[in-house]
């Protein structure tokens, strides 16, 4: 049987405010490798904290959440990154690349903190450009880039290391319906090739690309509609 | 789960922190700039003073280090008169000694109350007599203070041994004594005896009073006034002799009783550099230091800025993979490299205003190697002192935060 990629059960991750805020209330999730999931809700429901436990930028406050089969609350903060850094890809709504540095070197960044070989490492990160139709972008700064190429370098950046999982926070919430479009195309790709996504919306039309859906509201999950669990 | 651990390769680190310093290459240099000042300050007091302390000491050695005066002490000149002060062979005791260069006798001779006269003219107008020093000297005296003659020869060991009334004037006087030129022979009373012009004084380097007196041979005064015993010793040492000189000097001339004499020898060279240089060292070292703390401040601050401003970075280094330590690293490796960057210039700017200075007042410039080689590391201390809590604030800020923002 295969393992579950992620394996979330009971979580809870309340915030020591006053009084305290509970963003997230005993969360069952189970996502399968190579499975597209798509999370919706509103804003304040939760997403981006759900977001932050799977990424393991957070720790949960209960509940057992393991990743490839590990229980990774059992590791210390330098363990996480490295499991961060290696198996775990973000995409996020900003884009976060680096204004002064080439289109190449933004995604040759993605090898800094795991330990991988200098011998490549460009050659890698050209290739991971050339997946997502960025090959003769690869020496522009990103500021001279239109924002869907700025994503797909994005993209192209949480392929090196060829990670388990890519987290894609509101991918195409900066973009106009084309550049997202074509965005959407390249994660079906991706997903289509056999790479695990999780990506959180409040658009619609985006969770609709997904294989399956799932609503966070107010903390709580709820399944939108049952599609096939997996491919266990 | 060791093998999972994130690893940064130095030379990585090294890179990301030189990208982000030349990504702005304006601000890195003008942040640096606190530190270029503040080392520069330090560099070229620490230059500067070394240079004018040897500038002052250079000088010192030319005459003053070499000078030694010995006279009997003001209890003894009393029994001087009797014969117990200086010896009428001091001149050869004193050149004996290894390192004296030249020495001499040198007395003032008492007239009892007769007057210089020169050669009367026939000019009613014109004054012929005169008070004016009268002063014996051995022969060795013109060399230990060096005379210059305008004209003429000097007296010598014969005129002294025979007590030849001949005589020296000082350039000053010689013009009221109508001695104009030499090959005329002119001549001067001393009282009623005339005296022989044999030259005239135009310079001396030491005993500035020679130049307004009238010099007699030692042995001639001796005869015609009676002094009774050399008043003092004049005494040129090669450089760095004068102080061994002088403590031999009491044994020599007064093996009986040394404790008689007198001797007025220079200061040690090294006490005067040393007060020269701690004048000057303590303000501008001051300078110096506040400089530094400046650029500190002013590094430490911008660092800062630069943290608060790379928050969307430092959440996506933490998403890649970087330890809380990779990313103090970073922010702690780019502060080095600015102070580092600021104490190579302010060593350059630094040994610059020594070099200028000194060209500008021929003065030869001195500076101590390790000063411009320890400045950069300075400078470089400097930076990672300012780094430490910027890059603390770095590394304790949350991932989750850090991402939210936007770049």
């Amino acid at each position: 049987m295969t393992t579950p990629v992620v394996e979330l059960s009971g979580v809870c991750r309340t915030f020591e405010r006053d009084p305290p805020v509970r963003a997230l209330s005993d969360v069952d999730l189970t996502i399968w490798p190579g499975e597209w999931l798509a999370i919706v809700g509103p804003s304040g429901s939760g997403k981006s904290t759900l977001l932050n436990v799977l990424g393991l930028l957070d720790r949960q406050t209960a509940g057992t959440y393991r990743f490839d089969g590990v229980d990774v609350n059992g590791l210390d903060d330098l363990a996480r990154a490295g499991l961060r850094g290696r198996r775990i890809g973000f995409i996020f709504q900003a884009f976060h690349l680096l204004p002064h540095r080439s289109v190449l070197e933004n995604v040759m960044l993605a090898e800094l903190y795991i330990g991988a070989p200098h011998r490549g490492r460009e050659q890698r990160a050209r290739a991971a450009l050339e997946r997502v139709g960025l090959g003769d972008r690869a020496d522009f700064l990103p500021t001279r880039l239109s924002g869907g190429q700025r994503q797909r370098a994005a993209i192209a950046r949480s392929l090196m290391g060829e990670p388990s999982l890519l987290l894609c926070d509101e991918p195409t919430g900066n973009l106009d319906s084309k550049s997202a479009a074509n965005v959407l195309d390249i994660l079906g790709g991706l997903s289509r090739s056999g790479l695990t996504l999780v990506v959180i919306t409040h658009d619609e039309s985006v969770a609709a690309r997904a294989d399956r859906r799932v609503r966070i509201v107010d903390g709580t999950l709820g399944e939108v509609e049952s599609a096939a669990a997996g491919r266990a | 789960m060791s093998s999972l651990r994130p690893h940064l390769a130095p030379r990585d680190l090294v890179g990301e922190a030189l990208a982000s310093l030349t990504a702005r290459p304006g601000r890195a240099v003008l942040t640096a700039l606190g530190t270029v000042l503040g080392v520069a300050a330090l560099v070229a007091t620490l230059g500067l003073s070394k240079t004018a302390g040897n500038q002052i000491v250079g000088r010192f050695d030319a005459l003053a280090a070499t000078d030694i005066v010995v006279t009997p002490k003001a209890a003894a000149a009393g029994r001087a008169a009797a014969g117990s002060g200086l010896p009428w062979d001091a001149e050869a005791r004193v050149t004996r000694l290894n390192g004296v260069v030249a020495a001499g006798t040198l007395s003032d001779v008492d007239l009892r109350g007769e007057l210089v006269r020169s050669v009367p003219v026939n000019d009613p107008l014109s004054q012929t007599e005169f008070q004016l020093p009268v002063k014996a000297a051995s022969p060795g005296l013109f060399r230990a203070v060096r005379v210059q003659l305008a004209a003429g020869r000097l007296p010598d060991a014969g005129h002294s041994a025979r007590a030849d009334r001949v005589a020296l004037v000082g350039a000053n006087i010689a013009e009221q004594l109508h001695v104009t030129r030499i090959d005329d022979q002119p001549a001067v009373f001393l009282g009623e005896r005339l005296y022989t012009v044999v030259g005239v004084i135009s310079g001396v380097a030491r005993q500035a009073s020679l130049l307004g007196s009238v010099v007699i041979p030692e042995g001639t005064a001796t005869r015609d006034f009676g002094l009774a015993a050399p008043a003092s010793v004049q005494i040129e040492t090669r450089i760095g002799a004068a102080g061994l000189i002088a403590s031999q000097l009491p044994l020599a001339l007064s093996p009986t009783d040394p404790t008689l004499l007198k001797v007025t020898a220079p200061p040690e060279p090294r006490r005067v550099r040393a007060g020269v240089q701690s004048d000057l060292n303590a303000l501008f070292l001051l300078l110096g230091g506040v400089s530094l703390l400046i650029g500190a401040t002013g590094i430490a601050n911008v660092t800062l800025v630069s943290v608060l401003e790379r928050v969307g970075e430092i959440g996506l280094r933490r998403s890649l993979g970087a330890a809380r330590r990779h990313i103090a690293g970073q922010f702690l490796l780019e502060s080095t490299t600015l102070g580092l960057l600021g104490g190579v210039l302010g060593a350059a700017l630094g040994t610059l205003v020594v070099v200028s200075v000194a060209a500008s007042r021929t003065w030869t410039p001195v500076l101590e190697p390790w000063v411009p080689l320890g400045a950069p590391l300075l400078g470089g201390a400097v930076g990672l002192l300012s780094g430490i809590y910027p890059s603390v604030r770095a590394a304790a800020m949350e991932p989750v935060e850090a991402l939210r923002s936007t770049m």
